[in-house]
C-alpha cells in the first residue's frame, strides 16, 4: 500500500468512540491469510463485522438477481453491476454519520443498498415501475436518496465537481459534515477532475475523492489508458494527501475511510483514497469482456473475492457458525428474491406523471 | 421613480435577495475582490464576506459543477459565466446536472441555482466572444431561460430567478449594463418568469424581442411613426417559458408579425415563434413572418463587417415596411 502525503494521516488519532479500529489491528497470529487476516476481539467490533457481511451480502445477491432479470428482459436499458467491489461502499459507508454525503456515477446499485435504501424499491427502478426510488423516471443509473445519496450520474466524472458542491454547502452550513465523492479509474482522467482537486484543496473543502480503481475503464485497462497508474498520487499536484488502499478488505478500507473522513471533520481539507479492486462481471450486462483473460477473472473471484475475505474472518472468530452463515445467506436472499417479486408486481408508472417533475411550478 | 443603470440594478437584485436569504452565495471569476469584470457585483464582498461572495480560478466546468451540487445540498446559488460563451465549457452541467436532476430524481432533488452573466454580442470582441445562447437553453426541459431588457425587469426577474426552486438562465448583455431606466423600489418588487410585456402598444404590426434587439426595435418605431406605421413591441423578457399568449393576441390585433433575434436564424427564437404563430392564428396573419436574425457566420471583428452581421435598427424599419405592404 502505498501512502502519498503520509504526514497527514500520521497525525490522525483515532476517535475513542471509533468502531474497534485498534482492537482489529491487534492479532493476526492465528490465522493463515496474512497480514490481511485482522481478528476483531471486542464485542462492538464483531456487531460491526457482522454488519458488513450483511451489507456485502445484500449487495451481491442483489446484484445477482438484477443481472438475472437482465437476462430476462425485465430490466432495460443499462445495468451496471457491482459485484467484486461491495467491500468499498460497505467499508465507505460505515465511517460516516448522519448528514454526510454520497454521489457516484453510473454504476450505484450498491451505493444505495450501503446508505440504507430499501432493496425492494432499488429494484422497482431497475424494472421502471412506480414504487422505484426515483418513481420509475431514472433507471439504473439515476438513484437518490434526499438528503443522503446524490446519485447516480451517466456522464463519467460529473459527478467530482457535484461532489465538491456537496462539501461547498457542507462547509458553508458549517455542518462538519463530509461529501463522500465517488468515481472509477476511467473518470479519474476527466479534467474536470483536476478543476475540482484545485478548488477543494484552495477552500479546503471536507471531502473525500474515493476512486474506486477496477482497473478497466469499460474495456480499457489502467497501463492502456493513464500514463501515471498510481491514481492516490493525482491530489499530488495540489497537496491532497493520497493513499492506496486494499479495496477487496471491508476493515481496511473502513479504517481508511476512518481516517479519512476525521481529517475532513478536523478541517484539513481533501483526501484522495485509491481503493484498489475488481469487478467480477462485465462493464454492463451487454458487455462480453473480451479484455481481459477468463483466468485472470477466475483468479480474483477465488482469491480476493471480499464476501469470502469476511466470511473466513468471521467463521475463524466463531462471530458465527457455518450453519448460522448460511442461514444468513438464505435469509438474504429470501429478501433479494422478495424485492424481485415485489419490483416485477408494482404498477408501472401512471402516464399522468410523465410531464411532472420537469419543473416544479 | 429613481433611475438605475442595468449594472446597479442586478447588484441590487443580488444583494436584497442575500439580505434576505443566507442559502444565496455568488461564485464567478472575479466577483469578489475584483467586483465583476463588468463591475456588476460591486460592494458584495464587503457586504457579505468571502464565504458567500467566492472567486473561482478560470475552471467552469469545475465551479459550474460545483455549483450545482452545492444546490442540491441545499443552497441557491448565483453562478457568475464571465460571459456565457465561456460556459459552453460547463454545459454538460447545466442541462445534464441541473436541468435534469430533478426529473430523474422522480422530484427528489430540486436544483435550485441561476446561471448568470452578459450574452450574445459585445463591440468587436470576435467570433468566440459573441453568441447568442438563448436558443440553444430555451431548447431544454428543466430549464428557464430570461434575457432582460431594462433595468427594472433585470432587478425584478434576476430577483424571481434567485427565488426560483428551478435552475434559470440569467441571459444579460455588455451593451446594456450601462444604460438607465426607471426602477421601483422595494424588495418585494418582483417580475414574474414567463411574462412577456408590451412597451409600446400599436395596431398595425407586431414586433417580439429581448434584451438589447428591445432598444432597436423601439427605436426603428419610433421612424416608421413618421411614416403613420403603428408598431407594437413586445419585450419578451422571458424565453422559456415563452409568453405565446402575448404574441398572440397582438398579432390577432396587428396581423403581422416581425421576430428579432441577436442569434442566428436556424432553430432560433423566431422559428418557434413562427411555428407556435402560425398553429394559434393561422387565419389571422395577412403577411409572412419576418425573422430578422444575426448573420448565419461566426461574427466578424471588423467594425463594417460585425455591423452588417447584427440586427440594426435600418434591418427593423425595412423589414416593417415591407411587412406592411401586405
Amino acid at each position: 500500500m502505498h501512502i502519498y502525503g503520509v504526514q497527514y494521516f500520521q497525525n490522525i488519532e483515532p476517535p475513542a468512540t471509533s468502531v474497534g479500529l485498534t482492537e482489529m489491528t491487534s492479532n493476526t497470529e492465528k490465522n493463515n491469510l496474512g497480514k490481511k487476516n485482522k481478528l476483531p476481539i471486542s464485542k462492538q467490533s464483531n456487531k460491526a463485522l457482522l454488519e458488513y457481511l450483511k451489507t456485502m451480502l445484500t449487495i451481491r445477491r442483489f446484484e445477482e438477481k438484477a443481472g438475472q432479470l437482465y437476462g430476462m428482459g425485465i430490466i432495460g436499458g443499462f445495468c451496471h453491476l457491482y459485484i467484486g467491489q461491495e467491500a468499498v461502499v460497505t467499508g465507505i459507508q460505515a465511517a460516516l454519520k448522519p448528514g454526510d454525503t454520497v454521489i457516484t456515477g453510473y454504476r450505484c446499485h450498491g451505493h444505495m443498498l450501503a446508505a440504507g435504501s430499501p432493496p425492494k424499491n432499488v429494484m422497482a427502478e431497475l424494472t421502471g415501475k412506480i414504487d422505484g426510488v426515483s418513481s420509475g423516471k431514472g433507471g439504473s443509473m439515476h438513484m437518490f436518496i434526499k438528503g443522503k445519496f446524490y446519485g447516480g450520474h451517466g456522464i463519467v466524472g460529473a459527478q467530482v465537481p457535484l461532489g465538491t458542491g456537496l462539501a461547498f454547502a457542507n462547509k458553508y452550513k458549517k455542518s462538519n459534515n463530509v461529501s463522500i465523492t465517488y468515481f472509477g479509474d476511467g473518470a479519474a482522467n476527466q479534467g474536470q477532475v483536476f478543476e475540482s482537486f484545485n478548488m477543494a484543496a484552495l477552500w479546503k473543502l471536507p471531502i473525500v475523492y474515493v476512486i474506486e480503481n477496477n482497473q478497466y475503464a469499460m474495456g480499457t485497462s489502467i497501463s492502456r489508458s493513464t500514463a501515471i497508474e498510481e491514481l492516490y498520487s493525482r491530489g499530488a499536484a495540489f497537496g491532497i494527501p493520497g493513499k492506496q488502499v486494499d479495496g477487496m478488505d471491508v476493515i481496511e478500507v473502513y479504517k481508511a475511510a476512518k481516517k479519512a473522513v476525521q481529517n475532513c471533520r478536523l478541517g484539513k481539507g481533501p483526501i484522495l483514497l485509491e481503493l484498489m479492486t475488481y469487478r467480477f462481471r462485465g462493464h454492463s450486462m451487454s458487455d462480453p469482456a473480451k479484455y481481459r483473460t477468463k483466468e485472470e477473472v477466475s483468479k480474483m473471484r477465488h482469491e480476493r473475492d471480499p464476501i469470502e475475505h469476511i466470511k473466513t474472518i468471521i467463521l475463524k472468530n466463531k462471530i458465527l457458525s457455518e450453519d448460522k452463515f448460511k442461514q444468513l445467506d438464505k435469509e438474504t436472499r429470501e429478501i433479494i428474491s422478495d424485492a424481485a417479486d415485489f419490483a416485477q408486481s408494482s404498477s408501472e408508472p401512471l402516464l399522468s406523471t410523465l410531464t411532472s417533475d420537469v419543473i416544479i411550478d | 421613480m429613481p433611475e438605475l443603470t442595468v449594472r446597479e440594478a442586478l447588484r441590487d437584485a443580488m444583494a436584497e435577495e442575500m439580505r434576505l436569504d443566507q442559502d444565496v452565495c455568488l461564485i464567478g471569476e472575479e466577483v469578489a475582490e475584483y467586483q465583476g469584470a463588468y463591475k456588476v457585483s460591486q460592494g458584495l464582498l464587503e457586504e457579505f464576506g468571502e464565504l458567500r461572495v467566492v472567486d473561482t480560478p478560470i475552471t467552469e466546468a469545475g465551479f459550474t459543477g460545483l455549483g450545482v451540487g452545492a444546490a442540491m445540498g441545499g443552497l441557491k446559488p448565483i453562478v457568475e459565466f464571465m460571459t456565457f460563451n465561456f460556459a459552453m465549457q460547463s454545459i454538460d452541467h447545466i442541462i445534464n446536472s441541473a436541468a435534469k436532476t430533478l426529473y430523474m430524481s422522480g422530484g427528489l432533488i430540486p436544483v435550485p441555482i441561476v446561471f448568470r452573466g452578459p450574452n450574445g454580442a459585445a463591440s468587436r470582441v470576435g467570433a468566440q466572444h459573441s453568441q447568442c445562447f438563448a436558443s440553444w437553453y430555451s431548447h431544454i426541459p428543466g430549464l428557464k431561460v430570461i434575457s432582460p431588457w431594462s433595468a427594472s425587469d433585470a432587478k425584478g426577474l434576476l430577483k424571481a430567478a434567485i427565488r426560483d426552486p428551478n435552475p434559470v438562465i440569467f441571459l444579460e448583455n455588455e451593451l446594456l449594463y450601462g444604460e438607465s431606466f426607471e426602477v421601483p423600489e422595494g424588495e418585494n418588487e418582483i417580475v414574474p418568469i414567463g411574462k412577456g410585456k408590451i412597451v409600446k402598444s400599436g395596431s398595425d404590426v407586431t414586433i417580439t424581442a429581448f434584451s438589447i434587439m428591445v432598444g432597436k426595435a423601439l427605436d426603428a418605431a419610433e421612424i416608421v411613426s413618421k411614416d403613420g406605421i403603428n408598431v407594437e413591441v413586445i419585450d419578451l423578457r422571458s424565453i422559456r417559458p415563452l409568453d405565446i399568449e402575448t404574441i398572440i393576441s397582438s398579432v390577432k390585433k396587428t396581423n403581422r408579425l416581425i421576430s428579432i433575434e441577436e442569434g442566428w436564424p436556424t432553430s432560433g427564437i423566431g422559428a418557434e415563434i413562427a411555428a407556435l404563430t402560425i398553429k394559434h392564428a393561422f387565419d389571422y396573419l395577412d403577411a409572412p413572418i419576418e425573422r430578422i436574425t444575426g448573420l448565419d457566420i461566426p461574427l466578424p471583428y471588423a467594425e463594417n463587417l460585425e455591423r452588417a452581421a447584427l440586427p440594426q435598427v435600418s434591418n427593423i424599419t425595412d423589414s416593417i415596411r415591407n411587412i406592411c405592404q401586405h
